[in-house]
């Protein structure tokens, strides 16, 4: 691990401040640390941010939204009696990730800002466009199994790991965000970026700016779900995950749905096309298939990873179906 | 460098440490407490598991310098003085070890767990506190690997000690 210098901020301002080029906030570390001791991760100073006063998490009352400090960690947000009763897809996938140990450390920023990544990023003897842009990416012509399907380009096909951020897509929270240029709030989707050619930016975050809050704006009316299929039955990440609600009225016509894939691209996946081509119709596995096939239609499989396309297809059915049959 | 305290298992201590020393080689390098393993060193085996505060996490991806202030327990302060932790015993009585080296970890994220609330990724009724039946154990434990596949046993340890606790709390 290369040499760094250690700093914890007692405020916002201060680790804003601290933030200067070349440093890096440090939240729980169960992505940092880990990319850090890989050599992956050479921050020449971490700004430790896992202290300061955003541990809270406040509900407003019954048929609201709420808030949810960055530093909370995810145990702390799963566990949460508002976020389970109001917001189960989001309880649910946060539930999915990592390991007990992994949710006791990691906070609830860091779990958004974790490295959107693959095997060949943490892997400093491979070349990767993500590490070292234009040194080309292995895995496309490599082991792709697990990677990308939708939205990736010729220079990454990483995955954004977080199952969290998933149900955040779908529940269209916002993210609130302080930095060198004041404060602002950066809506998800949108917080992550797609890798173009610059595939070493995860996100639209600008140097030395801070998640300090993810506002959830009230659910919608409905149920919500997520549903991830993965290798082995826990503590891995998804192959493909749906995070998905949906508001069926008496005459069973969908009158509320949001939909996000995990597991399929370089961010959390809003299925916007499926979405329109749900609402206002008679919810049904036929129904849910055509939403389906509308959103996949965008998918561009690699050569070892088509199997995915079929894996969403039938996650979004399933998930659909349970949520309303 | 730089200098920090903390508590480990009631003992204050006080260290000049390199900012890159985890947590996990602050434990067994510098206070020789070499009963936390380390595994994998990337957070996947849960071999270093310690109690943060009293929440179970993985020393190897704690850097030993947030640690400042905090109170961690390790394995060797489970037991009170000579008479076991009751996962311990539980471990001993049902056998639940071969080699033995994640059994440190397993049973500090045992302990943890016990105290940890809420549904996990199997409970069927979000809303609930479920009872930690064996499929609740399994998914729960499931950050701490044991090579020698003896998990059959390590979940009959826990799910031991957990009806032991459901009792004496239905019996308040």
């Amino acid at each position: 691990m290369r040499e760094f210098e250690y700093a914890r901020a007692r405020d916002g301002r201060e680790a804003v401040a601290l933030c200067e080029p070349g440093a890096r906030y440090l939240g729980g570390g169960t992505n940092l640390v880990d990319l850090m001791r890989l050599g992956v991760e050479t921050p020449a100073r971490l700004v430790d941010v896992s202290r300061l006063p955003y541990d809270r998490i406040e509900a407003a009352p019954s048929g609201g939204g709420a808030r949810i400090g960055a530093a909370v960690r995810n145990s702390d947000l799963a566990a949460h009696p508002v976020i389970r009763r109001r917001y189960p897809m989001l309880a649910r996938a946060v539930l999915s990730g990592g390991s007990g140990q992994v949710r006791n450390m990691a906070t609830v920023g860091g779990n958004l800002l974790q490295r959107t990544r693959c095997p060949y990023f943490q892997d400093v003897s491979k070349p990767c466009n993500k590490r070292h842009p234009g040194d080309g990416c292995p895995a496309i012509e490599g082991d792709h199994r697990n990677l990308a399907i939708i939205g990736h380009s010729d220079a990454c096909v990483a995955t954004h790991p977080s199952d969290m951020a998933v149900a955040l897509a779908a529940l269209d929270a916002r993210v609130h965000v302080i930095g060198p240029g004041g404060e602002r709030v950066v809506p998800m989707p949108g917080l992550h970026r797609l890798p173009g050619a610059e595939p070493g930016r995860d996100t639209v975050l600008e140097p030395g700016e801070l998640i300090t809050a993810i506002e959830l704006p009230a659910p919608p009316p409905g149920r919500s779900v997520y549903r991830k299929v993965r290798e082995r039955a826990s503590f891995a990440f998804a192959l493909v995950s749906v995070a998905a609600l949906l508001g069926v009225d008496s005459a069973g016509v969908v009158r509320h749905c949001k939909i996000a894939l995990g597991g399929v691209a370089h961010v959390p996946w809003r299925a916007a096309r499926a979405e329109g081509a749900l609402l206002g119709r008679t919810a049904g596995p036929d129904a849910y298939a055509a939403a389906a096939d509308a959103e996949l239609a965008l998918a561009r499989p690699l050569p070892r990873n088509a199997y995915k396309v079929t894996l969403a297809r039938n996650l979004i059915v399933a998930t659909l179906t349970e949520l309303a049959p | 460098m730089a200098e920090i305290t903390l508590r480990v298992n009631g003992v204050e201590r006080s260290l000049s440490l390199d900012t890159r020393v985890s947590l996990l080689d602050l434990l067994r390098e510098h206070l020789g407490l070499t009963g936390s393993k380390k595994g994998c060193d990337h957070g996947q085996c849960g071999a270093c598991t310690v109690l943060i505060d009293g929440r179970r996490a993985n020393a190897c991806l704690a850097l030993a310098v947030a640690c400042d202030g905090l109170e961690i327990t390790t394995v060797e302060g489970l037991a009170d003085g000579e008479e076991l932790h009751p996962l311990q015993a539980a471990f001993v009585e049902c056998d639940a070890f071969q080699c033995g080296y994640c059994t440190p970890g397993q049973l500090c994220s045992a302990a943890g767990m016990l105290r940890e609330p809420g549904p996990s990724a199997v409970t069927g009724d979000l809303t609930e506190d479920p009872a930690l039946t064996a499929e609740e154990i399994r998914e729960r434990m499931s950050g701490n690997l044991c090579r020698c596949g003896a998990y059959v046993n390590i979940v009959a340890a826990v799910h031991r000690v957990a009806a032991e606790r459901a009792r004496e709390v239905a019996g308040r």
